[in-house]
């Protein structure tokens, strides 16, 4: 009888071993399910995001966009690429002969590893105020509308004339003639949000 | 050589290096700014297009319906025939008898204490010259001169062939303006920076010069003037606009009738024939082709040439002139046999059964998505198969729809068709155009270019169709042709090339959805043919603005253009978001937002991007739809007499509604019934499928009825209306949008099935 008892008493705390294992196990399964579906969520909201972007450009409803609309796609998703940055990326979703058009199908998989990757981050403010800090270099705190000109249309990757007139109105103080560039920095930061 | 220059050396360098890394950080960073602006202003386009053209769809769709009511309805009583005939006595096309009583202009005195021009005939450029400066200074031409202008208008444009020809021998200069739709600003800054027209100064305007502006009437004045002047110099072709059915809606009816109350009636009458009368293109030597719309694979201009186009009242609805007892005895025939067992439908089940123009409207697709469609629009639809077709669609549709309206069923066809009763018979007329012609002028008059080959239907404006640059090249092969210029649809810089620049799209009213939204620009050949093209923006406070300002100022505009429509669809909103939100949390996701959102207004809309604009929440990615609604209800509603849910409805359909009262006004009294409303408002909701009782519509216009005589004054119908744009631009000190464009509602709303 006691050994019965043993027995049943082996067999229950087995089976409640077993049955704490397998529980471990599915919870470990449920989890790593949980995070497959929570990619998958987001995967499927990165799509969302891109093929929303894309159509905006997308004036035939052909899935194309003509492909200098490409750079402005990839900034309103939130990215900060170079120019050639952008150049790059162009080469991977272009066709072999260029047509200047990109398709949707081949736009979608690139971008979507952009942004799960999270490449091209935008520039934090502190950092934007360093870099006008390195271009006045005696600190005054302004930059002269001439030097401004000078930097963004020789150094770098150069603005075009337009780039540079349009930067220009907003940036410079008509009385000075300059460009309090912390001021304008905070300007722009409101204008976005 | 000491290690101090290399040290400075490379000092030199590391500072190179840095300012060329700061540098690229700084275009790095605006460059994105940049794009940013610009994806907004896209978005903000296709706002205002897509609102647009929802609008134009309705128009269609309005008009499908009293084009059915009309071909297939059939009064049992005096009554209704009394009342349908008041409803389209607008159909009746006034005889050459007739219209001289309309243009009578004689009979009509100028009082003393007129302070505005005065006009002899012939005119003299001195004259045209005076018009344009008095109406710069705002003054109203006297209805006496302006029906004798138009009398004189109609005989000049009479003589005129279908397709006019201009040579630069003549004129070295021809100029081409595009859509200009009552904005009086633009012409004159167009004559005051180009130069007046003049014999070595020929013009063509290329249609579209009524409608959504408020000086359609200064407009047309002026260029009749010029017209009557130099007659060999200055050209204006017809636009889709030039076509009182659309006048209706858009505008052009309404500024008449508001500065000439009196004589309003006649000039539209006029007017109505004057559009007729207008030329349909302009070819310049032989070799640039100007239109207003475009082309369609089946464009035979030696056809168009030759038809008679005073015949083509309406592009909007393919109906002739008069109709014969014999014609119309054969139709009913044909009618009658195909229907044997199904009774007569007098009221009509949604308009997606019914084929009205050579295209089926699908009525719940997005503008965008629209275009996929492979309908062919070489294929007109023959008028007995439809007929046939909508006869056996409608009969079971029938029985349902009258049950909900509780109208009589008409069993039998006693009387003849409405129209045949009062037509007079056809003697010595030139022949009708036949439906091949008449879908010929609507194509040139309607299409648009796209960039993929081939030639499909224009879903999109419900009429004409999209043509590839095959479609082009093809076209300009057959002619000897080698530029096609045409306008009707606005670009952001005033024009457009396409087609490997063999197509030009032109368009003059700058500013056209909003202050800053679009420049305007116009075209000028010299004997090289090489267009060259000049662009302006009619308002100088927007050449202060940066390109920030100038996009968020046209941004909030669009934005409250689509909050309005938000708010018409209130009551289906929040049905669609109950659907996402089975666990009656209160919150939706952004996600579901967006689904939700298209599936009700079809607008085609990046409806994601415009989140954060539309939905103030604090919360990242939910919001509380309840709560939301009720703001943008806060932000529309005013009259306390009206509820909520009327107002709505109403808004909704403000623009039909609108459209509906001035057919049924024929007379343009500016008066209609009670019961004429209700019963219209009633035939009509049925037909859209608005979910409305009887009691709502008696409400309606009880509400609408303020003074409570039993009749709906047109002022107090729009007050309605105005009273809740007031309301919504009381906040806003800047500009609501003056054009009646942005007012367009959308109209397919799902009632219950």
């Amino acid at each position: 009888m006691y050994c019965l008892l043993t027995d049943r008493k082996a067999t229950w705390s087995n089976k409640q071993r077993l049955t704490e294992r397998r529980g471990i196990i599915s919870c470990n399964e449920n989890r790593s399910r949980d995070r497959k579906k929570n990619s998958q969520l987001v995967l499927a909201d990165f799509h969302k995001k891109i093929k929303e972007a894309f159509e905006v450009f997308d004036h035939e409803s052909n899935n194309t966009v003509d492909v200098r609309e490409i750079g402005t796609i990839i900034r309103s998703l939130g990215c900060c690429p170079s120019e050639g940055e952008i150049h790059d990326l162009l080469a991977e979703v272009e066709e072999e002969e260029p047509t200047g058009y990109i398709r949707y199908e081949k736009f979608l998989p690139v971008m979507t590893k952009v942004l799960q990757e999270r490449r091209y981050r935008p520039i934090p403010e502190d950092v934007l105020l360093g870099a006008f800090e390195v271009l006045d270099s005696a600190k005054r705190g302004f930059l002269t509308k001439e030097e401004l000109v000078k930097y963004m249309t020789e150094e770098g990757e150069p603005f075009s004339q337009e780039e540079m007139e349009e930067m220009l109105s907003a940036a410079i103080d008509p009385g000075s003639n300059s460009v309090n560039y912390k001021e304008y920095i905070t300007m722009m930061v409101i204008d976005e949000n | 050589m000491g290690s101090s220059t290399s040290i400075q050396h490379q000092f030199a360098f590391q500072n190179a290096e840095k300012a060329f890394k700061a540098a690229t950080l700084i275009q790095r960073w605006y460059r994105r700014y940049v794009a940013r602006l610009e994806m907004r202003r896209q978005c903000t386009w296709s706002i205002f297009q897509s609102i647009e053209y929802a609008g134009q769809q309705d128009q269609i769709k309005l008009h499908d319906f009293f084009s059915y009511l009309m071909d297939h309805f059939t009064p049992s009583s005096h009554n209704e025939r009394d009342f349908l005939d008041r409803m389209f006595t607008e159909e009746r096309f006034p005889q050459d008898a007739e219209m001289e009583k309309y243009s009578d202009y004689e009979s009509i005195e100028v009082p003393d204490s007129y302070t505005g021009p005065h006009l002899s005939f012939p005119l003299l450029p001195d004259h045209a010259t005076a018009l344009v400066e008095a109406f710069r200074l705002k003054q109203q031409l006297h209805a006496r001169y302006v029906l004798n202008l138009l009398h004189e208008t109609r005989k000049h444009l009479a003589q005129l062939p279908n397709i006019n020809r201009l040579s630069t021998c003549y004129s070295e200069e021809i100029t081409v303006c595009g859509d200009l739709h009552g904005q009086l600003d633009d012409l004159i800054f167009i004559f005051y920076k180009n130069g007046l027209p003049s014999p070595e100064r020929a013009y063509v305007f290329n249609g579209d010069f009524v409608d959504r502006g408020k000086d359609s009437v200064e407009i047309l004045m002026v260029l009749f003037a010029f017209m009557l002047v130099y007659p060999k110099e200055f050209h204006l072709n017809r636009g889709n606009h030039e076509d009182h059915m659309m006048n209706l809606r858009y505008g052009f009816t309404k500024e008449v009738m508001h500065k000439y109350k009196t004589h309003g009636k006649k000039i539209l009458r006029t007017l109505q024939d004057v559009f007729c009368w207008l030329p349909l293109a302009t070819l310049v030597d032989e070799k640039v082709l100007i239109l207003h719309g475009g082309v369609s694979n089946r464009t035979d201009l030696e056809l168009l040439a030759k038809l008679n186009r005073h015949k083509i009242v309406s592009t909007l609805r393919y109906k002739m002139r008069k109709e014969n007892e014999k014609q119309a005895e054969e139709k009913r025939k044909a009618n009658q046999t195909s229907s044997a067992q199904t009774p007569t439908p007098w009221f009509l089940p949604q308009s997606r059964s019914l084929p009205s123009s050579p295209f089926h409207l699908r009525s719940d697709k997005a503008p965008k998505t629209s275009r996929s469609s492979s309908i062919p629009c070489g294929a007109p639809l023959e008028r007995k198969e439809s007929s046939w077709q909508v006869q056996h669609s409608v009969g079971l549709e029938l029985e349902r729809c009258q049950q909900q309206v509780g109208f009589p069923v008409i069993r039998e066809k006693e009387e003849p068709l409405l129209l045949t009763s009062k037509a007079d018979p056809v003697v010595g007329e030139r022949p009708e155009p036949t439906r091949e012609e008449w879908k010929q002028v609507v194509d040139i008059l309607w299409s648009d270019p796209m960039t993929q080959e081939g030639c499909k239907a224009n879903t999109v404006r419900g009429g004409g169709c999209y043509f590839g640059p095959d479609v082009t090249e093809q076209l300009l092969q057959k002619y000897n042709l080698q530029l096609l210029i045409r306008s009707h649809e606005c670009k952001p810089e005033g024009y457009e090339f396409c087609h490997n620049r063999k197509v030009l799209t032109i368009f003059s009213a700058s500013n056209y959805y909003e202050v800053g939204s679009n420049r305007g620009a116009y075209v000028k050949l010299g004997p090289s043919l090489s267009p060259h093209i000049v662009q302006y923006q009619a308002n100088k406070a927007t050449h202060m603005l940066t390109m920030r300002q100038r996009i968020s100022r046209v941004e909030e505009s669009a934005l409250r253009a689509l909050r309005e429509k938000l708010f018409a669809h209130s009551s289906d909103l929040l049905d669609e978001f109950k659907k996402h939100d089975a666990d009656k949390t209160g919150l939706i996701t952004l996600k579901d937002w967006a689904a939700a959102v298209e599936s009700v207004l079809h607008l085609g809309l990046p409806w994601r991007m415009l989140w954060p604009q539309l939905v103030n929440t604090s919360m990242d990615n939910a919001l509380e739809y309840k709560s939301w609604l009720e703001d943008l209800a806060k932000e529309q509603l005013s009259h306390e007499n009206i509820q909520s849910s009327l107002l709505e409805t109403l808004y909704r359909n403000r623009s039909n509604l609108e459209t509906i009262f001035r057919i049924i006004d024929s007379d343009h009294s500016g008066f209609i019934s009670l019961d004429e409303f209700r019963q219209t408002w009633k035939l009509f909701s049925s037909h859209m499928n608005i979910n409305i009782t009887d009691d709502c519509i008696c409400d309606l216009a009880r509400s609408i009825d303020f003074n409570k005589d039993g009749h709906i004054d047109i002022n107090e119908f729009l007050e309605a209306f105005r009273l809740v744009e007031q309301s919504c631009s009381e906040g806003q000190p800047s500009d609501c949008p003056q054009s009646t464009n942005a007012n367009d509602s959308d109209c397919s709303s799902s009632g219950a099935p």
